[in-house]
């Protein structure tokens, strides 16, 4: 075993300095831009050098380079400390580019993938509808072709930053008379347009990062679709892959883990700091076993991934790991805070994930920690996934059978 | 970066795995467990012509000398069998007398205990659960006082104890060693109650240098144990659940047993990057060496006993039989968490290492 990642590597990461050294922040005029256009001009100056868009083709506007999970280590960790933007973030390049770069026609990809992982194009998701959350494949939202184009009606639940996004990339029922997962389609919407209707759903901890957005007579052209009709199912279970991945991410634990220690040396129990307490420091270590387990998970399964060998079914398990985590993290801070935690985060802002020094901060952690493990499928779903493809037990008897034998 | 077993360490696992499968199969096991000492000759033997002997030994006394991983896959293959025998003892006596023996003790002793000619042991433990180096008590020229929870001392020829001021001591049991057999619940390693009463000891000259290291190896072989030992308990519940049924259906349909078993496999699969990170730390990363080692103990053996809890109610109530192997391993659980000292003595230890 060697955790080192060897000279060649430590060459390259010499390179990335010394191109962030020249690059990031920007300077002279272009200090004064604001933030999103000083970020796409840094984003294609990176694309130029092959530090971004490794993954995506140079006539998609990628910067196309061998597949190296090493070299893309490499750079978030130092684009990280620079606070250097990385490819554009959210749901987009997260889950729509790989879904085009695989599935979509070439006109679609010169047509979104640069704009998107610059950060000129924003995306939402339309899957979960009010009736199909874990059971998605039930979903409703009727898409039906009237001469060249697509005219959808129906309501998506759930859908994060839909106020600001230019399209949707959204699962619709094209083929009403088809079989459950074969009925649906993947359809791309332009959000500016006539009949949609954006709701915010205010959160329990106050922010309102996603809507309730309805469709009445929603148009897009007919070759909006990704994919042939009937497909959208199977198009669609590539992206979830590549959200759940996304979130098992040990960094973020750890720099829970850390702001946990801090608030615990700042906390005081009885007018002692709360981390001379036996039991604070029994729990505290008790999370921390936790957080270095799911770190060198990572690394087990980086390794594995570059032995081209299968993680096995840690790989399954990275979410709700992670989410254990958190959900240990909120109780133990919503102690450490004391008669404090009454605070209500609502008003006073406070991030989702919270640590960020603040009692409204911690508070809404203890409520968003429930948030992230509900979100992109809920810690028993997780379980599902660990018990049927993970030890290969039956699936469940009620659900397939109903699936078996209905339509949607 | 590589952070996996190479292709020598991947023989090794396979070939411990499939020896124990062959030579401790369930039912050998329990033949073993309910025998009087559970200390079987024969697959103790099998045991040394693999190499077992000597797996911390520098090959120039005959030993294997491989890195802390590789012993730890070893010990990880003895939890997932619930091997009985004096594996655990023998291997920290040899690496204690390599580590910190003269000379002449290291070419007295290592060699027979490389090849299984001689049987070593350790004696940590007292009462009132004192493991720890500091907390040692015998002491003198001829050795007096009391060590509990000695592995297969009435077997050994050899034991290494722990003395006054973390140092470390051979003494050959005869005249003035009394040793008597503790009701230990975990059949498959046998432990004694050893009283040494002016005992003819010689000390080890390096002992209190290298006594903290030698318990570093001893939680993370335990560690190593707890994880394999929490993997074959999943793998035994969810086999349970593939085969037997109830209203017309094998019960792994049913969710409310799918999502224990997941939790119970979310319990274990985590902690082997954590004990292989706590082997590795002690091969190549001196500074997160003792932490790891605590670390790796205390989380890994706290899994292993919810996981064996767990696996006793999926089985339902042939789960609580002696005849259902679980109870086996249940009881590996037990040692695990307690040998070396419990999670919560090692929870505090790491909490003093990382300066809180």
């Amino acid at each position: 075993m060697d955790l080192s990642y060897g000279p060649e590597y430590e060459t390259y990461r010499a390179e990335v300095k010394a191109f962030l050294e020249a690059n990031w922040p920007l300077e002279g005029e272009e200090k004064d831009l604001g933030l999103a256009e000083q970020s796409v001009l840094f984003r294609k100056r990176a694309i130029a050098a092959g530090y971004l868009g490794r993954s995506i083709p140079k006539q998609f506007g990628g910067s196309e380079q061998e597949s190296d999970p090493l070299k893309g280590q490499v750079i978030r960790e130092e684009f990280g400390k620079k606070w250097a933007p990385m490819d554009a973030p959210g749901i987009g390049t997260m889950m729509l580019v790989p879904t085009l770069l695989e599935r979509g026609e070439t006109w679609m990809k010169e047509k979104w993938v640069e704009n998107t992982i610059l950060g000129h194009t924003q995306w939402c998701q339309g899957y979960s509808e009010p009736g199909s959350g874990s059971d998605l494949a039930s979903l409703k939202t009727k898409g039906e072709l009237v001469g060249d184009e697509w005219v959808i009606n129906g309501q998506k639940i759930w859908t994060s930053g839909a106020q600001t996004a230019d399209f949707m990339f959204c699962l619709c029922r094209t083929e009403p008379d088809a079989q459950k997962h074969a009925g649906i389609s993947y359809l791309l919407i332009d959000m500016k347009q006539p009949g949609i209707d954006i709701r915010p759903l205010k959160q329990m901890n106050g922010p309102a990062h996603f809507n309730e957005v309805f469709f009445t007579d929603v148009k897009t052209p007919k070759d909006w679709i990704v994919g042939k009709r009937g497909e959208g199912w199977l198009v669609s279970r590539t992206t979830l892959k590549h959200e759940r991945n996304s979130i098992g991410n040990a960094a973020g634990a750890e720099a829970m883990f850390r702001g946990l220690v801090k608030l615990a040396k700042e906390s005081k129990i009885d007018g002692v700091p709360a981390i001379d307490h036996a039991s604070v420091r029994q729990q505290l270590v008790e999370i921390e076993g936790y957080v270095q387990a799911h770190k060198y998970s990572g690394f087990l399964q980086m390794t594995a991934g570059l032995r081209g060998e299968n993680p096995g079914t840690i790989a399954l398990m990275n979410k709700i790991h992670s989410t254990n985590i958190g959900d240990k993290v909120a109780k133990l801070s919503f102690d450490l805070l004391g008669d404090e935690g009454l605070t209500d985060p609502a008003n006073s802002g406070g991030g989702l994930l919270g640590g960020g020094g603040s009692v409204a901060g911690w508070v809404s952690q203890y409520m968003g920690s429930l948030g992230i493990a509900i979100a992109g499928g809920t810690a028993n779903v997780q379980r599902n996934v660990i018990a049927e493809r993970g030890l290969g037990l039956p699936r469940d008897y009620y659900a397939s059978s109903k699936s078996a034998a209905g339509k949607a | 970066m590589d952070f996996g077993l190479s292709e020598e360490q991947q023989l090794l696992q396979e070939t411990i795995g499939q020896f124990l499968a062959n030579e401790n199969d369930p039912n050998q096991l329990r033949a073993r467990f309910d025998a009087e000492d559970a200390f079987d000759e024969g697959l103790w033997k099998g045991m040394m012509e693999l190499g077992i002997g000597g797996l911390l030994v520098p090959d120039e006394f005959g030993g294997a000398g491989v890195d802390m991983v590789d012993a730890a896959i070893v010990s990880e293959q003895m939890g997932f069998g619930a091997a009985p025998g004096p594996f655990l003892g023998h291997t920290l006596a040899g690496l204690a007398i390599a580590l910190g023996g003269s000379d002449d003790q290291k070419k007295t002793w290592l060699p027979k205990l490389a090849t299984g000619d001689a049987l070593a042991t350790v004696a940590f433990g007292e009462e009132g659960g004192s493991w720890q180096p500091d907390q040692w008590s015998p002491s003198g020229d001829r050795l007096t006082g009391k060590k509990v929870y000695v592995p297969y001392a009435a077997q050994a020829d050899l034991i290494v104890v722990g003395t006054a001021g973390g140092g470390l001591a051979l003494v050959e049991p005869g005249d003035g060693t009394t040793i008597e057999l503790f009701d230990n619940v975990d059949r498959s390693r046998r432990l004694y109650t050893v009283t040494f009463d002016g005992a003819a000891a010689s000390a080890l000259p390096s002992g209190a240098d290298v006594s903290g290291q030698v318990r570093d190896a001893a939680l993370i072989l335990l560690a190593a144990d707890a994880f394999g030992g929490a993997s074959r308990l999943v793998e035994m519940s969810v086999e349970y659940a593939k085969t037997r049924e109830q209203f017309g259906v094998t019960i792994g349909h049913f969710q409310a047993l799918k999502h224990q078993l997941a939790n119970m496999a979310l319990d274990t699969e985590p902690s082997r990057a954590l004990f292989w990170y706590a082997a590795h730390a002690y091969d190549a990363v001196p500074e997160d060496r003792e932490k790891m080692a605590a670390l790796a103990k205390s989380h890994i053996t706290d899994r292993f006993m919810q996981v064996s809890r767990d696996a006793t109610e999926a089985h339902g109530g042939i789960g609580y039989t002696w005849e259902c192997d679980v109870q086996m391993w249940f009881k590996r659980a037990m040692f695990d968490r307690i040998w070396m000292g419990s999670p919560s003595s090692h929870r505090e230890r790491v909490a003093q290492l990382s300066a809180w």
